[in-house]
């Protein structure tokens, strides 16, 4: 994988932070501590600014464009002008997040209507497929020779 | 008749352990012992700005195996508290130091002008960008058997 691939841990990187007290939110990357740590702040997510491993950061896509340790108030300004929320809501890391929640909050009749819809699709794909089927010319079958014994 | 008073700046992990070693200091620093004195305050210091991430120079003396060393060492850190835990589980690590035999001298904010080490000076950069090449997968039990390699490049 080539460098550019790579998603860098820079000022302003925003990150998902994925496990401890504040798993779920979003946060900005302000500052590198060092190798393993950075301050990390998240005014608009309820994330105080703090250190963090880097272990608990997922690395998104955006990154935000502001100075090295940045106050937590100006931050947010930069967050709701560079619209941050925005962009992360319109990702498929988020929305696929988003829509994970909603299965799990479903109840007994969602589940039900699900099943229906899932089987109303799948019948409509069935009948599409079979129409295709029934259009595809079917190969003669081919006659195998048989290998024969050289004596 | 006025006592001598004396101060100290103890790292210590609860109050008792700092009042011990309090006594253990001074009793080496000057003639006094816990019968002959008394402890008039004990009280944890907070950091100025926790916020804030600090070059913080360590100097230290600690037993190894074949005699005893003095040390200066740099640490990154919020707090010089932090900077002083990172400083004994460095210690233990590289050195097999235990954190009996470590007397930390001298604990001070230096300016990013003024650090020695490199491995300190290569975060001194306004720009500083790097990726998280390799992340390794530790959630090793969940799923514990799998069909799919783990990903790890992001």
């Amino acid at each position: 994988m080539v460098l550019s691939q790579f998603r860098f841990v820079e000022v302003g990187r925003v990150a998902y932070i994925s496990y401890g007290p504040d798993a779920g939110k979003l946060a900005v990357i302000v500052d590198v501590i060092d190798q393993n740590r950075a301050l990390v702040d998240g005014p608009c997510s309820g994330v105080s600014r703090k250190q963090m491993n880097f272990k608990a950061l997922e690395l998104t896509s955006i990154v935000m464009k502001i100075p090295r340790g940045l106050r937590p108030g100006n931050l947010r300004k930069a967050w709701e002008k560079q619209e941050v929320q925005k962009k992360w809501d319109s990702t498929t890391w988020a929305q696929k997040i988003a829509n994970k929640k909603k299965r799990a909050q479903l109840t007994d009749f969602d589940r039900f209507k699900l099943m229906k819809a899932k089987q109303a699709r799948n019948r409509l794909i069935n009948v599409e497929f079979g129409k295709l089927r029934k259009t595809v010319k079917r190969p003669a079958p081919r006659l195998r020779k048989k290998k024969s014994v050289k004596k | 008749r006025v006592p001598a008073l004396y101060q100290m700046k103890i790292f210590a992990p609860d109050k008792c352990t700092a009042k011990s070693r309090f006594w253990y200091f001074v009793s080496q620093l000057k003639k006094m012992k816990k019968t002959q004195g008394e402890i008039l305050q004990c009280k944890e210091m907070y950091e100025k700005h926790p916020l804030v991430i600090k070059n913080v120079g360590i100097w230290l003396r600690y037993v190894s195996r074949s005699g005893i060393h003095n040390m200066y060492r740099e640490y990154r850190d919020l707090t010089s508290a932090g900077a002083v835990t990172q400083c004994y589980r460095d210690m233990g690590a590289r050195h097999r130091a235990r954190a009996s035999t470590i007397q930390i001298i001298r604990v001070e904010e230096v300016a990013a002008s003024k650090t020695r080490r490199p491995n300190i000076k290569q975060f001194h950069n306004s720009k500083i960008r790097f990726p998280l090449t390799h992340r390794l997968n530790r959630k090793l039990h969940k799923p514990r058997f799998t069909t799919s390699r783990p990903h790890l490049t992001f």
